[in-house]
């Protein structure tokens, strides 16, 4: 029971510093509501920090990422949409700044590749299992189904006895 | 031929997967590539790192082949590849410009005087909105410009000689050559 305790605890603690590390770097943006800041954070988690790379815009302590930052605030304070600031970005850096790539015929592996091959799987396994159907049912010979009777008849025999 | 095929298709399927792992180990992920790239060169105008009053804009690097390099004194790969900017500029081949990117004036000028400047000019760029528009992120960078400011080439990271033998001079002959 204790050790359980201390167990949630523990887990508690692990997960409320994950968020404060989260949001230790980001700097002082005043915002209108909670509904703005929230859109902020959504936005610039979506974004991935061209220095450190597998970071985001919300946890990259980069000079770049301030700079970033900095700029889709000013952009949404400026009356751009979430659109509109993403294509500013792509436009200069790319769509590697997109944590989620764009579908197009480049990334159409990405996206289509694992259901192509869970496709092709279930294809394989279809043929497989109707070529198993097809296939004749070999008997088993006279000798052996007499031995297997034997057998039944033995175990069965066996769970009689048992009380 | 059937039977050969269910035989071969593991080692096919092997080959495909160790192709595209060799090739990975050829990429640095730390390059990423410029959506810039065939597009004209962004927009800018701002104040000389030599003179404060005077700007320099990117109508400046128009109508012929011209370098873009994007350094800062607190950057030490960029002094390392200072070296290899100054040969660039002795070959005469082509106009290097500077991006003085989110520096210290005074710092970055006692730096030209003391190492050598290879560019034509510089521009300041004090808190890097200029960058931002350049895809910036990490110096040094440099871009490479044909003669009507379309971007052709962005080299990330250091130049070096190999670089400089192998990408860039034949880049700029050939640019040069156009038209």
């Amino acid at each position: 029971m204790r050790l359980r305790l201390i167990t949630l605890l523990t887990v508690c603690l692990l997960l409320c510093s994950g968020t404060l590390q989260a949001s230790v770097t980001l700097e002082a943006f005043t915002f209108t509501n909670v509904d703005e800041e929230q859109r902020f954070k959504d936005l610039i988690e979506e974004l991935r920090c061209l220095v450190c790379q597998n970071q985001s815009l919300i946890d990259s302590d980069a000079e770049l990422a301030h700079d970033l930052r900095a700029e889709v605030y000013g952009m949404m304070q400026a009356g751009d949409s979430d659109a509109q600031i993403v294509d500013f970005l792509v436009a200069r850096y790319g769509d590697f700044v997109l944590y989620s790539p764009p579908v197009k015929p480049s990334t159409w592996l990405i996206w289509f590749g694992p259901f192509v091959l869970l496709l092709v799987a279930a294809l394989l396994l279809f043929r497989s299992l109707r070529r198993q159907q097809q296939a004749p049912q070999q008997d088993i010979s006279d000798a052996d189904r007499q031995r297997l009777e034997q057998i039944m008849t033995d175990s069965n025999a066996d769970e009689d006895h048992q009380p | 031929m059937s039977r050969y095929l269910r035989y071969l298709t593991p080692l096919l399927l092997f080959l495909l997967l160790a192709g595209l792992l060799y090739r990975g180990l050829s990429l640095d992920p730390k390059i990423v590539p410029s959506p810039l790239i065939g597009k004209p060169m962004p927009a800018f105008t701002l104040p000389r790192l030599a003179d404060a009053g005077a700007t320099i804009s990117d109508t400046d690097l128009k109508g012929k082949v011209s370098a873009l390099n994007i350094w800062a004194t607190w950057c030490v790969s960029c002094r390392a590849e200072h070296e290899v900017l100054l040969e660039l500029a002795r070959t005469g081949k082509v106009d290097i410009y500077g991006l003085n990117y989110k520096d210290n004036r005074a710092d970055a000028q006692r730096w030209l005087t003391q190492l050598g400047d290879p560019y034509i000019a510089n521009a300041f760029d004090a808190d890097g909105r200029t960058g931002i528009d350049w895809g910036v992120y990490g110096a040094p960078e440099t871009f490479i410009m044909d003669k009507d400011g379309i971007i052709r080439h962005k080299h990330i990271g250091p130049l070096t000689r190999e670089a400089l033998v192998q990408e860039i001079l034949p880049l700029i002959a050939r640019l040069e050559a156009a038209q």
